[in-house]
This record gives C-alpha cells, structure tokens and sequence, in this order.
C-alpha cells in the first residue's frame, strides 16, 4: 500500500480537478449533464480517447508512439480504397486491422531489433503512413459506405450509446486487467524502469516491445474505422495531429515520460478531464486553438503542482534537524 | 581515411555523397532536371527550414526537444507582420532584432520550465507548442497579415539576386540563412561556452562534475532556439507576406526530420548544424523532385520522405557501430604487434 500511496495521491487530485470542472460545467450550463451531451461529449473524441488507452502501455514502457494518427488515417483510408475496389466491407475491415498490426510490426522491428529510438522511427512513420493514406485516395474523399457501417459509427446501439463507447469501455477493462492484474503487464513496468535490469533478469524484452507496438497499431488502426464510421467519409488528412492530443491526455494523466509509471485509471481520469474542460469551454464559445491552450497550461500545471509540494515536504525535515 | 575522420565530419561527407546520388538519380529521370528554378526553390524552402532545424539542434545537443518551434515560427511571423503594418518606417534592422526578441522571449519561457522547474522538455514544448498558438489566435483576433500592408523591401528581400554564379541566383534570405548556420557551426565547433552543449548533452552528471553550470547551458539553448526560430518567423513573413493563424504548423517535427537526417543524436551530445542544414537541403530536394518526377504520383512524396528518414537513420546507426567495431579491433591489433615488437626486442 506504501508504494500505491503517492499513486492514490495523484489520482485523488485528477479526482477533485474533474469534480471541479463539472461543477462548473453544470452551473454554467442546464444542457451540460443531459445525458446526450455526455454521450456526445464522448463521440467528439472518441478515436483519441481508444488511442490513449493502448499510449499508456507505451509510454510506460518507456517508448513513444507519434505515429497513432497517421496509422488512423492510413487505416480510415485503406477502408475508403479497399471499399472503392469492391472488396467487401467485413472483410476490409480484417484487412484494416491486419496493416495496423503489420505498420505497429514494422515500428517494432525497428526500435526493438534493430535498436533505433522509438521517437525518430515514430517520426518517419508518422510522415511515412501518412504518405501511404495519401497514395491510397490521393486528393479525393471516399464515401457512400454502407447503411450499417454508418449507423455503427453515429447511432446508439445500446439504448443511445454508441458502438464506439462500449468498445472503448470494453477495451478500458481488457487493458486495465493485462496492465494491472498480469505478467505481462508487470514486465510492462519492469522494462520501462530499466530495460537492461529486466534483460538480465531473463525478459524478452525485444519481444515485449514488438508486442506493444503491434497492440498500439492494432488499436490505432481499429480508431481510424471508428473514424471512418462516424464521419461517414475518408480523406487524406483524416486524424492529421491527433498523436499530440492522445500523448497529452496521457501525460496528464501521470504516466511519466521516462517509462515505468503511471497507470490506466490515471489516463482514463486525464480522458474525463480533457473532454469534460474542451466541452465547457465549448458551451461558452471559447474556440478550439485556445482549448488546447488550455490543456496545455493544465499539462504543464500538472507537472509543476505536485513538484511544488515535494520540494516543501523535502525541505522541511532538514530544517528540524539543523 | 576511415581511421582518422571524425564520425561528424564522416557523417557530413557521407551526406554530400548522397545528396550527389539523389541530384544525379533525377537528372536522369527528369527532363531539363538542373535549371534555375531547381536551386531557387529549394533555396527558398531552405531559407527557413535551415533556421529552424538549426534551432531544433541546438536544443537537440542538451537532450532536449523544443516541439514549440512551429508555434513560435508562427507568433512571430504574424507579430513581425503586424509590427511592420503598424509602423511602415520601421528601420530592417529593428525588425529583424524584434522578431529575434519575440522568439527569444517565448524561448525564456520554455527554459525556464524545463531547466530550472525541471519539467522533461518534451512535456513542456508540448504544452508550450499548444499554448503559444493560442496566444496567436488571441493576438489575431479574427484577422489575418497580408502582404499588401507590408512595406516593398520587406517582400522584395527574399528575391533580391545577391550575386549569380553560372546562372545560379543566390538570393538575400537564402545567404542570410547560410551565413546564420555558418556562423552558428563555427561557434559550436570552435567557441569554448558553446561546446558546453555538447558537454551536457553527453553525459550531465560529467558535466556538472566539471563545473558547467547545466541548467544555465539547458536555457541558453532554448532561448537561442528561440530567437533563431524568431528569425525563422521573420523568413517566413517576408517569403509568404500572408500570414494567418495556422503559419508555421508541422514545423516542429520537420525540424526534427532535417536534423535527424543530418546525423544528430536524438539523445544529445552529437551532431553539426551542417549536418542539419544538409539534412533540411536534403528533405526538401527529395520533395521538390518528387513532384517532378514523371514515374510516381506526387502523393507518393510523403512516403517515400518517411521512408528516406528511417533509412537514413537506420544505416546511420548500423554503419556507426561497425565503424567503432572496427577502430577497436584495429587499435588492439596495433597494440599486439606494437607488444610483440618490445619483446622482440
């Protein structure tokens, strides 16, 4: 309990911001708590918030993923081709999947094999995917899907919620388990603490990282369908700077930068956060650039606050003792 | 040769040589490949990118990212703009140093954070790239900078022919950006305070053992980085004149790209700002000819980009290690024979 303290501490924190930010929300807003704007506060950002689910593993593994956005669009965009060539929708959608496990792959071979920095091989990735959408449909927008490919995307499937939702829900609790609850999720921190340690104490760790690369292109490529789906059309730059919204709510939600901490209930505490806030401030018409200016002081806040704190806790003792 | 360059001066001459294949690949795929228009549209492109990956690199050199550089190269071009449309009589110089100062300022700001807060740069530049554009938004206010409320030296600068050299024009802000990157490599490689950036980003702890003063040469970087990017901001208002919210967007990871590709190390402590220089000159010829090049869609631009960038690392990398492998066998079989020949004797 000791070592879940600090833990316990931080998401208490996430805790009372979120519970602030919706009181404010209500006051200013009858409209706020109705349960369809919950649910549309949801759908605006659900790709991110899926992506951000499966950036937690990364990041605390100690890597980093910019190419999740560009894996969406490639993915949204393969659907739109693949549809265009009269390939069967279902079976697009396995194809879909299948290059977001293969594009993660590739990454992973990459940073685990042959040992280059997840940073610049996600960089190249990042423009390299991206450039791939584009060849697939060019300058064009793809759309006409099929009646039930839409209907998944914008309409409710349980009562008002969306499919969309209850993925993500699902995958919230599939992932929590594997992080929280499994090997696999403790070798997930282990490395990202010290990756050499866990090598000499008999991990695969290679093996490890191709796995979270090909789970983070799985999830990115299964976002870009989602996308596809709501939206109802495909185009080149769909999802196009996604990657910094998704890497942000997961540092909001503690995970640290350096690998081996944080945990999914942070994210998913850092995901409320950032939907509840981007949607009050929608509600008084404050505009998306400064929306996200907003997030970022919250960021950068998240970080200076509980440092503020320690460095006082520190301090004090050594004063008693002199 | 192999045993006496520098791995950053091999890297550079590496990269002339590639950069000579890809220039000799697409003359002979591409009609009338070296004309004029060539070399003054990279060298236009250029102008900019070589300041900003310049400023990336430095930041790079201490272990740190700075992904604000697009936001600042944007705040600054519309604030240098509006500047300009409010007092026409500005004197060139004046406004060349306020945008240089507008940079720097935002670059105090991402210093003070990450080298004196301590919060990791990637973190702060992230939040930083978000706020500083919504500060823009907020001095923009709905309007936009264009070019016919800028004075005519302003515009004219960027196509002013400075001198032509066998048809070649070179051009005042392409020179001016060579002369910045210039100057800025030959501190790094000969100036004593400026070789603290690599000290730092070496290895810290040594660094701070040796008495350099470590978060001092962290927030020198980014406000160099700053400033830089404020001249960035500068190129690009007197290259484009209309300027709106979204200037200077993507630039942050295009930075990163030319400087990756020209050999530094994103975990600080290697590389040359010629080496970032070549790289943007790089980046940017691969793009231009690509849309030239009758064979391939100009969609396949950013691909082949994506790809040209991991290959460059990825060989990099793999050539570096064989390289230091073999400099190491060779010394140990030197120092055998050298061994054998004393107890010969």
């Amino acid at each position: 309990m000791t070592i879940l303290k600090p833990l316990l501490g931080w998401e208490g924190f996430l805790l009372a911001v979120l519970i602030a930010i919706i009181a404010a929300n209500a006051a200013l807003s009858p409209q706020f708590l109705t349960l369809s704007n919950q649910i549309n506060l949801f759908q605006l950002s659900i790709e991110k918030i899926i992506v951000a689910l499966v950036m937690t593993f990364v990041i605390i593994n100690a890597e980093i993923d910019l190419s999740v956005a560009s894996m969406m669009g490639l993915s949204a965009c393969a659907f739109g081709w693949f549809f265009q060539q009269g390939v069967d929708p279902v079976a697009a959608i396995g194809l879909c999947l299948l290059i977001g496990v293969a594009g993660g792959a590739f990454n992973g071979w990459f940073i685990a094999r042959v040992g280059l920095p997840s940073l610049v091989v996600t960089l190249a990735t990042l423009i390299g995917f991206r450039g791939l959408a584009r060849v697939l449909v060019e300058d064009r927008g793809v759309s006409g899907f099929p009646q039930w490919f839409g209907d998944l995307g914008q309409k409710g499937l349980i009562g008002p919620v969306p499919f969309a939702l209850i993925a993500f829900a699902v995958l919230f609790v599939a992932l929590f388990v594997l992080l929280q609850r499994t090997g696999f999720g403790r070798k997930t921190y282990v490395i990202g603490t010290n990756r050499d340690v866990a090598d000499y104490a008999g991990i695969d760790t290679g093996r490890h990282k191709m796995i979270i690369f090909m789970m983070s292109g799985l999830v990115s490529a299964f976002a870009g369908l989602l996308f596809a789906a709501r939206v109802g059309a495909v185009r080149g730059d769909v999802a196009q700077g996604f990657e910094l919204d998704v890497i942000t709510m997961v540092l909001l939600g503690g995970v640290s930068i350096f690998g081996g901490a944080g945990s999914l209930m942070g994210t998913l505490l850092a995901i409320l956060i950032v939907l509840n806030l981007r949607n009050g401030m929608a509600l008084v018409n404050i505009t998306g650039h400064i929306q996200t200016g907003v997030v970022g002081l919250l960021l950068i806040g998240s970080v200076l606050v509980p440092r503020i704190n320690l460095s006082a806790l520190r301090r004090r003792p050594q004063k008693e003792a002199t | 040769m192999l045993d006496r360059l520098s791995p950053q001066n091999l890297r550079i001459l590496a990269l002339f040589v590639v950069l000579g294949l890809v220039l000799a690949f697409f003359a002979t795929q591409v009609d009338n490949y070296f004309n004029a228009r060539l070399f003054n549209r990279i060298s236009a492109s250029v102008a900019i990118m070589a300041l900003i990956a310049t400023a990336q690199t430095l930041v790079i050199l201490t272990r740190n990212i700075d992904l604000s550089i697009g936001s600042v190269v944007g705040f600054t071009a519309f604030a240098t703009g509006a500047m300009v449309a409010a007092n026409p009589g500005i004197s060139p110089l004046l406004l060349v140093a306020y945008a240089m100062a507008v940079g720097a300022g935002f670059g105090v700001v991402n210093g003070l954070l990450v080298a004196y807060a301590r919060v990791p740069a990637i973190i702060v530049t992230l939040a930083t790239m978000a706020i500083f554009r919504s500060l823009l938004v907020e001095f923009a206010d709905g309007k936009s900078i264009t070019s016919q409320k800028l004075p005519a030296w302003l515009t004219d600068y960027p196509n002013t022919v400075l001198f032509s050299l066998a048809g070649v024009e070179f051009r005042a802000a392409f020179m001016t950006s060579v002369v910045v990157v210039a100057l800025v490599h030959l501190a790094l490689t000969r100036l004593r305070p400026a070789r603290k950036l690599y000290a730092v980003g070496s290895n810290p702890e040594a660094a701070e053992m040796a008495g350099i003063n470590q978060r001092a040469v962290v927030f020198t970087a980014f406000v160099l980085a700053g400033a830089l990017a404020g001249l960035g901001g500068f190129m690009f208002l007197a290259r484009f004149g209309n300027i709106t919210v979204v200037a200077g967007l993507g630039f942050e990871l295009k930075s990163v790209a030319a400087a990756v590709v020209g050999g530094v190390n994103i975990f600080g402590g290697s590389g040359t700002v010629a080496g970032a220089l070549i790289g943007a000159i790089l980046v940017d010829l691969i793009d231009t000819s690509l849309v030239r090049w009758p064979l391939v869609s100009e969609f396949w631009r950013e691909a082949v980009l994506g790809a040209l960038i991991l290959t460059a690392v990825a060989v990099d990398a793999i050539l570096m290690r064989r390289l230091i492998a073999w400099r190491l066998r060779r010394e140990k079989a030197r120092n055998a024979a050298r061994a054998a020949a004393e107890a010969q004797a």
